[in-house]
């Protein structure tokens, strides 16, 4: 099985997708002749030519609105945006528009398409190129939010998202671009959008987290073993909707929470992960849950990014509380 | 500024050509909607003052700019309309029935089951004009002959996405037309408020593309410079931008006072250019109607609007789960609970068919 990391793996996707649909459109900047800031798109110009893989002006909303207008003839556009730092001018097009045109006009046209951005911090990048603001997205009514934190989980979420007939946001964490590299199949498949990943199983404590923060998770529950300390971890990857059952079933089991992620703490999505437990398990939990994340100050630039950005230490703090309530 | 009739309904020199050119029929219809649309917006009016509908938009004064933009379209074009262009999308297929369905706060009348081409109106200003530069976009790529029109104000002149759309337009030649009302006001805000320079079609030089300043009072104007545009659009030559005079003789909306902003004197100068009069009394001048046409006109369009309005009331309501039709193509689990939550509530059992 070919070897990928997760931009290779995001190409492949892509590559598999124009082949498949001679009305599959990539739009963004620098995506065609420049094969994308990140590379996603390299080479894809040459094999599919100008028409299908488009260097747009630089200008979002003019990415996001004209894909309205494509979409509606049926295209199906995929839209990349340099950083989802510099999705805000076209932020209006998604909430008015992309996000409400299949209920305004009650299902005469839907709108099936695919906003790409890359998010979150972990690579010292300058102002805006480190957003993690996931949940204004998960916020809006009408729309599939994504975050992907593998190789694996990239390709087939990917394409799943292209063949979604929903718009889907599909946020790729910066940091994991080339992080890893994994086994990741040649052929086509798909990860359904909605069901979360149990990355790790363990009896004492669940570990929620998603994109940026999952291998982070990860390592720390591995320096927990050292204490004794199982911790189960779930990858959320599909913000909206959410897999809230493999959620309540291991909050049942281990009774003890923390929910992981980079942005600013205030109304993220733990917050909202942690309603939904305590909603639907709340005589199982054995501790309050406890959110790790960044705190609310604006995206911090590289000299400070570790300051903000969730790290083993505090995750494995954040355990001991949880455990020792 | 070009114009074909003046505002006591005289031809001028250029109009004397469009004149010969046209069909009775064309110069009939035109007319015909013209007084529709005055039925409807005067009604809707009356309708919004005793609270039978919901704040309205009123496009009192721009009747020659709302139908002969859309009726210089074909079937298959898009129309992108805003609030105050219902009148263009009624011209373009949308049912005064389904409009009125709008103005009472009900979704099912943004429903065009592809009938007719065009979005619901864009609340949102200078967005849609974005939509119009992507369907035209298509019809490139698909090699169709087809033309999009994304109406607007001279407000929207100022947002950003009135300059993004143009200049994509321009870059990639689309086959799209601009057309923007220019009624002088952006709610209370003078278009010398909000643009330094005099006119807006001066702006389409930038863009790479021309420009065309008309008298937007002026039906036979309208007509013949989008018919027109639109032919050299569909043939490739790219996008216009298109300034349309005219004057919003009512309010912004009906929360909104006019006298706060601009003078008596104003609206009574105005209102001696209105688009409707000039038309008729050329039409009348011409022999082509005559005054008992022109009353049974008015009648019979008086009764279309009352009819439309006795549908709307009679029509059932939706059930309060329709609140969760068409968020998504299917129900995420969790929005299936939230849809469950007002299952039994008052009026779900009603039943709803959509025309």
């Amino acid at each position: 099985m070919p070897v990928s990391n997760m931009i290779e793996s995001i190409r492949d996707a892509l590559g598999i997708a124009l082949a498949a649909d001679d009305d599959l459109l990539i739009l963004g900047e620098d995506v065609g002749r420049y094969g994308g800031v990140f590379r996603a798109t390299e080479g894809l110009q040459e094999r599919y030519g100008p028409d299908r893989v488009i260097d747009m002006p630089l200008a979002e909303s003019s990415i996001i609105g004209a894909a309205i207008g494509l979409a509606l003839e049926g295209y199906k556009p995929v839209c990349e945006i340099q950083f989802l730092g510099f999705l805000y001018p076209g932020f209006e097009q998604l909430i008015s528009h992309v996000s409400r045109i299949r209920y305004r006009t009650q299902g005469d046209y839907g709108m099936s398409m695919v906003i790409r951005a890359p998010m979150g911090s972990g690579v010292k990048s300058h102002e805006l190129h480190s957003d993690s603001f996931e949940s204004f997205y998960v916020h809006i009514p009408g729309i599939k939010v994504v975050v992907p934190s593998n190789p694996y989980d990239a390709k087939g979420l990917l394409l799943a998202a292209i063949d979604d007939p929903d718009p889907v946001i599909f946020l790729e964490p910066t940091a994991l671009y080339r992080a890893e590299r994994e086994e990741v199949p040649a052929e086509i498949y798909q990860i359904p959008l909605g069901a979360a990943k149990l990355v790790r199983e363990g009896q004492d404590l669940t570990m929620i987290a998603w994109g940026g923060m999952v291998p982070v998770v990860k390592e720390a529950a591995v320096q927990l073993v050292e204490d004794q300390i199982q911790c189960e971890i779930i990858d959320i990857r599909s913000l909206y909707p959410f897999d809230q059952d493999l959620i309540v079933q291991s909050v049942k089991k281990t009774g003890r929470v923390i929910v992981v992620h980079e942005a600013p703490r205030t109304l993220g999505v733990g917050a909202e992960v942690a309603a939904m437990i305590q909603e639907q398990a709340f005589l199982f939990l054995e501790a309050p849950i406890m959110r790790v994340t960044g705190y609310d100050v604006p995206t911090p630039l590289g000299a400070l990014e570790h300051v903000n950005r969730p790290d083993v230490n505090r995750i494995k703090k954040a355990v001991q509380q949880v455990l020792h309530y | 500024m070009k114009q074909c009739v003046t505002p006591t309904g005289k031809l001028t020199a250029y109009g004397e050509q469009i004149w010969s050119k046209l069909s009775i029929d064309i110069k009939k219809e035109l007319w015909k909607w013209m007084v529709r649309l005055r039925a409807y917006d005067q009604q809707c009016m009356v309708w919004s003052r005793q609270g039978k509908i919901l704040t309205y938009a009123p496009y009192f004064g721009q009747e020659a700019s709302q139908v002969g933009s859309a009726f210089a379209l074909q079937p298959q074009d898009w129309l992108f309309p805003t609030y105050r262009d219902h009148g263009a999308a009624i011209v373009h297929g949308l049912p005064m029935k389904h409009s009125l369905f709008y103005w009472l706060g009900r979704i099912e009348g943004n429903r065009s089951g592809g009938k007719w081409r065009a979005l619901p109106a864009s609340v949102p200003i200078a967005t849609h004009l974005l939509h119009a530069v992507g369907t035209a976009w298509a019809a490139t790529l698909r090699n169709r002959p087809t033309v999009s029109l994304a109406l607007f104000g001279d407000g929207a002149t100022s947002e950003g996405d009135f300059h993004e759309a143009c200049n994509l337009a321009g870059l990639k030649q689309l086959p799209v037309l601009f057309f923007c009302q220019n009624n002088r006001y952006a709610i209370s805000t003078p278009f010398g408020e909000q643009s330094a320079t005099e006119t807006v079609v001066e702006k389409a030089h930038a863009y790479g593309f021309p420009g065309i300043r008309i008298d937007g009072n002026d039906v036979l104007v309208v007509y013949e410079t989008v018919k027109h545009a639109a032919h050299k659009a569909r043939l490739g030559n790219g996008p216009v931008l298109i300034e349309a005079l005219t004057y919003r003789l009512g309010p912004h909306t009906m929360s909104d006072l006019p006298q706060r902003y601009r003078m008596m004197e104003e609206e009574r100068e105005w209102n001696a250019r209105e688009p409707l009069q000039r038309y008729q009394q050329l039409l009348l001048d011409q022999g082509v109607l005559n005054e008992q046409e022109v009353q049974e006109t008015k009648r019979s369009c008086q009764q279309q609007v009352l009819e439309s309005m006795n549908q709307v009331l009679h029509a059932a309501s939706p059930p309060n789960t329709h609140l969760f039709a068409h968020v998504f193509a299917v129900l995420p689990r969790d929005l299936k609970k939230q849809r469950n939550e007002v299952v039994g509530r008052r009026g779900m059992d009603a039943c709803f068919e959509y025309d």
